[in-house]
């Protein structure tokens, strides 16, 4: 567990940090909250020339509001995540996914930053962004730009972000009166999901108006079961719900690991989004 | 524990059996101890090893020059580099006279043979640059075939993993007792043939492996500190494998962080670090990562059980018929082909029956070595008669518990021996039973069960039972003589009386967690009449403890304690002489109690032990002809095994749909003897259960078709928290052991042996109705759904590959 040798800088400002990641390029790894950049270190699994270490730059952290929208700093600890009224009123989702990772020490450490740009699609927190509809605001040598979380996670630890980009905030459409549910399945509490289903359901005259529904782990990516939203449209009882989270594995490409074979995911996805979009619509 | 039982205890006025924190706690756990990996010397060089990336290879060509290159690197050997200077690992234990026996080599010299194999070793003057000039070594493999199923591997054109050995197979070593299989299948109404897999763990000590060497090159001596349960057997090990005279070598087990039989090994690197030191004349450390620990510390389990019992149609156990394959992977460490052995007396378990044949064949794969890991032979023998006594009772629609009943060995037959050979000194396993059905609220979960199933509910709920007796103590010197051990099993305590009146217990065991240090000093302090506080008891230094035989086996306490014991009576003893002296009366008239001897009739003349050691160590007006100490040791080497038991209920909640198991209650009663620390028996219990459920629900070391461990790090290797675990209600009985003055059983083990069978039975009960009859370890959420499916379409459950 001895990482390859690397430089390391500080960059104590935005534009510092960015123009040290346009200087060196490819070969440049950020470092936030660590969690997921110091094991792969470790396991001598990544091999980056430069650690850019973005924690001492101010103004990333925290929640505020900026009209109807939640405006998270890409530095906000999953901890404060979990604990922010802000959070919990506007975006319990993610709260509650957030509650889900790991452990303790990691919540204390880990960013929701972080998380999303090293988008890993077995963590929690990219399928909530997905169904949150959250935009992702990044900052370059050119300046800032917003990309849509649908269009920011592009493959297997791949987002839309270039190598001299840094994410920046994260902005969360309010939602008030929609029901939620984020159901994790793992096999311990500090592992990985083996699959996650990050359910927001909207009701009106006792059905389900709209639902939105995002798969952890289901294939390289993020991805919303939009067949099963669509087939939860104006659903009315459990057995309509059950009908629609057949199709919650359409269209997914889950992978074969050690704990489960993809057949399997297959089956975990249409059954957890029964159980969150039953949760969830009982939450509303 | 009881509230009763510590009140009782403190009335009682007794050390023995109260609650006492331990002392060893406050600098473990803030960080005051050291830890091998602390130790700092001038002039510390740091010791890296490059390990085979294959299962299996021929070593064509190790260039380590390119390494000598790298900013710090001092020095690089290969294999054949110390192939003079290291002899090959040892096995202690060769069980039969024609066990095959392979070179092993501390670095591989010709060919790898499991992922992990070390091939050479770079020392640097710091652990970053030692790690980084790994890289620039130069090896050619040529690549052979791995040897990974152990059927596969005894057919007669399999690849060799040892070709000058011609056979993968170690060993054969048969047990049959009583009448044959054969005739009491005869007249037997059912006969069941099950088989289970024992799958291959990955022992997991907070503390890696790690060692430190310190050379006196002007004389020729050395200081090998190690992080090891076994630094008396190390020094004599040590001595033989690298040539260095057994009185110039001191071993040293600092502060050990766990081990649960990982660090009962003799290992390549601990004989590497002292090669090198030697070579060098300069101290070398080596301190292993946590995923090079996975392919390089040795592994648990790893067997296939072919089990046949036959049974009158009431459900009277006739005989019990064992085939075993054990993995020994590549090499036969240092008690590998003796684990599953220490198992085969453990098969017929709490249970009377008229023939037991057991048959064990140890087999070479290409993986890492196994050995013993927390319960060594008797968790994998207990699970096996656990698993399939509940299979009796569901083909005989008995209830499991009655099932047992009907052929445990009553309370009333002690001692009885065993047909495997055992003499159980004291039991009562009708006592531990009804204590733990009451706890566990049984016929109520019953109803519920019944009520789930008529109901249709997807989550069903399953009740495991586990009646486990097992063998500790190990062990009685002629047994081990018996069964081909190269060594004893004695234990050795000394007792100093210091002047002041305080007292050093000397043990020849060596604590890595278990509070070895509270429990010596509650037992000395009780036979002494001085206050635990003024106890300390010094251990793990092969200069200061000489004399022992280590820890392992739920052995401390029933060897080690009881030697304690011993000494400090024999402490008495000499005191009582000089007391009787001071006091011009006769030693039968003299009374000792509380630490104080006096005359019998007149109180008022007495002697306090602490008086009678100063008045000892001035020696001014001792006995005539009296030997001027009170000082005392003793040797003890036990006349039997103890044998803990117990009743183990477990009560699980399987959602059929998901396939995940939710432990609801776990409840276990145990008998582990006499208790000295009841606290610490809890500890024991908790962290052993915890072990036992990881075995059946989420722990394996899994390797691909090539041979490599995928399993590699604690991501992939689950390790639970306890988060994951229940509650665990625990209780005891308590009939004390026979066979040692402290009535003591051993707990150590306990946990571990009982409850991976009551886990796996729970989950089979709860699937039951959908016809299912076994589920694989670990009983994943897949391989849970997966047994319900198959048993729903019909069809058998997806064959796996036999490890």
């Amino acid at each position: 567990m001895i990482p390859p040798a690397f430089d390391y800088v500080r960059p104590d400002t935005l534009e510092e940090a960015v123009r040290v990641l346009a200087e060196a390029g490819e070969e440049a790894k950020v470092l936030a909250g660590g969690q997921s950049l110091l094991p792969l270190l470790r396991l001598r699994l990544a091999f980056p020339e430069l650690v850019v270490d973005v924690g001492r730059i101010p103004g990333l952290r925290g929640v505020r509001e900026d009209g109807d929208t939640l405006v998270i700093g890409a530095l906000t600890t999953h901890h404060d995540v979990v604990h922010d009224p802000l959070v919990r009123r506007y975006a319990g989702l993610l709260a509650q996914a957030t509650e889900t990772v790991a452990d303790p020490a990691v919540r204390h450490r880990g960013t929701l930053g972080g998380s999303l740009a090293h988008a890993d699609p077995a963590g929690d927190l990219p399928a909530v962004a997905l169904a949150l509809d959250a935009e992702l605001v990044a900052v370059g040598p050119g300046g800032r730009r917003s990309v849509p979380a649908g269009e920011f996670f592009a493959d297997y630890l791949q987002t839309a972000l270039a190598p001299d980009e840094l994410l920046v905030e994260v902005r969360v459409p309010e939602r008030e009166g929609w029901g939620f549910r984020y159901e994790k399945f793992h096999r311990v509490s500090q592992s990985w999901a083996m699959v996650g289903v990050a359910a927001l359901v909207r009701r009106a005259d006792g059905r389900i108006a709209e639902a939105r529904i995002g798969l952890t782990n289901m294939g390289p990516t993020p991805l919303r079961a939009t067949a099963a939203e669509q087939a939860l449209a104006g659903a009315a009882d459990p057995g309509a719900v059950a009908r629609a989270a057949g199709s919650a594995a359409e269209g997914t490409r889950p992978s074969r690991d050690a704990s489960a074979s993809p057949e399997y995911r297959a089956h975990l996805a249409r059954v957890l989004t029964e159980r969150a979009v039953l949760a969830a619509a009982g939450t509303g | 524990m009881t509230d009763q039982a510590v009140h009782a205890a403190e009335e009682a006025g007794g050390e023995v059996g109260r609650a006492r924190l331990r002392k060893e706690d406050a600098r473990l756990i803030t960080g005051q101890t050291n830890w091998t990996d602390n130790i700092s010397v001038t002039g510390l060089l740091h010791l890296a090893f490059l390990r085979s990336p294959m299962a299996h290879a021929r070593i064509e060509r190790v260039d380590v020059s390119p390494a000598l290159e790298r900013p710090g690197v001092v020095a690089a050997f290969t294999g054949r580099d110390l192939a003079d200077a290291l002899g090959p690992l040892p096995c202690a234990w060769p069980v039969t006279e024609d066990m095959v026996l392979p070179d092993h080599p501390p670095l591989a010299v010709d060919e790898v043979r499991h992922a992990g194999d070390p091939v050479a070793v770079v020392v640097a003057r710091d652990r970053y640059a030692a790690a980084d000039a790994l890289e620039a070594i130069e090896v050619d493999y040529e690549p052979l075939p791995p040897v990974l199923d152990l059927e596969a591997a005894l057919a007669e054109d399999a690849p060799l993993v040892h070709a000058d050995k011609g056979t993968n197979r170690a060993y054969d070593w048969p047990l049959k007792a009583g009448e044959d299989f054969a005739a009491v299948r005869e007249r037997a109404d059912v006969v069941l043939e099950r088989r289970y897999v024992q799958q291959r763990l990955i022992p997991n000590a907070m503390e890696p492996r790690a060692v430190v060497v310190t050379p006196l090159a002007a004389s020729g001596e050395y200081t090998v500190y190690s992080a090891t349960q076994i630094p008396h057997i190390l020094r004599i090990m040590l001595s033989v494998v690298c040539g260095v005279p057994e009185q110039k070598l001191r071993v040293v087990a600092p502060d050990v962080g766990g081990g649960f039989g990982s660090k009962l090994q003799v290992y390549g690197e601990e004989a590497v670090a002292l090669a090198v030191a030697r070579r060098l004349g300069r101290p070398v450390k080596w301190t292993e990562s946590r995923s090079e620990g996975y392919l390089a510390t040795h592994h648990g389990r790893g067997m296939i059980q072919d089990v046949r019992i036959a049974a009158t149609r009431e459900g009277r156990l006739l005989g019990l018929k064992v085939d075993l394959l054990a993995d020994m992977g590549a090499y036969l460490m240092l008690v590998t082909p003796g684990i599953p052995i220490l198992g085969a007396f453990m098969y017929p378990a709490i249970y009377k029956m008229d023939s037991y044949e057991f048959a064990c064949t140890g087999v070479f794969t290409t993986r890492t070595p196994t050995d013993a890991y927390r319960g060594a032979g008797r968790p994998e023998a207990t699970f096996a008669i656990e698993r399939i006594m509940d299979e009796l009772a569901a083909e005989l629609g008995l209830d499991p518990v009655e099932v047992r009943r009907r052929n445990w060995i009553r309370h009333e037959e002690f001692p009885y021996t065993s047909i495997a050979g055992l003499t159980y000194d004291s039991g009562n396993y009708e006592a531990a039973t009804d204590k733990a059905l009451a706890l566990f609220g049984y016929d109520a979960l019953r109803a519920e069960q019944r009520e789930r199933n008529e109901r249709g509910d997807a989550v069903r709920l399953g009740i495991g039972v586990s009646t486990y007796t097992e063998m500790c103590g190990l062990a009685p010197s002629r047994v081990l003589r018996d069964l081909r051990y190269s060594a004893g099993g004695w234990e050795a305590a000394s007792i100093r009386m210091l002047p002041t009146g305080k007292v050093e217990v000397v043990t020849g065991t060596s604590p890595h967690g278990q509070g070895h240090v509270t429990c010596w000093s509650q037992i000395a302090a009780d036979v002494l009449g001085v206050p635990f506080e003024d106890v300390e008891v010094v251990h793990g230094d092969t200069l200061v403890a000489p004399q022992g035989m280590d820890t392992y086996g739920s052995r401390s306490l029933v060897v080690g304690g009881a030697a304690v014991h011993r000494a400090a009576e024999k402490v008495v003893d000499r005191a009582r002489k000089v007391a009787a002296h001071l006091l011009e009366a006769s030693e039968d008239d003299l009374e000792f109690k509380g630490g104080v001897f006096s005359v019998k009739g007149s109180p008022e003349a007495r002697r306090t032990i602490q008086e009678v050691a100063f008045e000892t160590f001035t020696s001014h007006d001792v006995p005539d002809g009296m030997e001027p100490t009170l000082n005392a040791g003793h040797v003890l080497d036990p006349e039997n095994f103890s044998y803990p038991h117990g009743t183990h209920l477990c009560a699980v909640e399987v959602d059929t749909e998901t396939g995940q198991t939710r432990i609801r209650s776990y409840v276990c009663v145990d008998d582990v003897g006499r208790v000295i620390n009841p606290m610490i028996v809890e500890g024991q219990v908790h962290g052993g259960l915890a072990q036992g459920i990881a075995q059946a629900l989420f722990e394996e070391a899994v390797y691909d078709a090539e041979g490599n461990l995928v399993s590699g790090t604690m991501a992939d290797y689950l390790v639970p928290s306890a988060a994951d675990l229940p509650e665990f209600t625990t209780d005891r009985t308590e009939t004390p052991a026979t066979s040692n003055p402290l009535g003591a059983k051993g707990v150590g083990e306990a946990g571990t042996i009982a409850s991976t069978p009551a886990v796996v039975n729970a989950i089979v009960d709860a699937l039951r109705p959908f016809g299912v009859t076994d589920v694989r370890m670990p009983c994943t959420p897949e391989r849970v759904w997966e047994a319900v499916r198959a048993a729903g379409s019909g069809r058998p459950a997806q064959k796996e590959a036999a490890q």
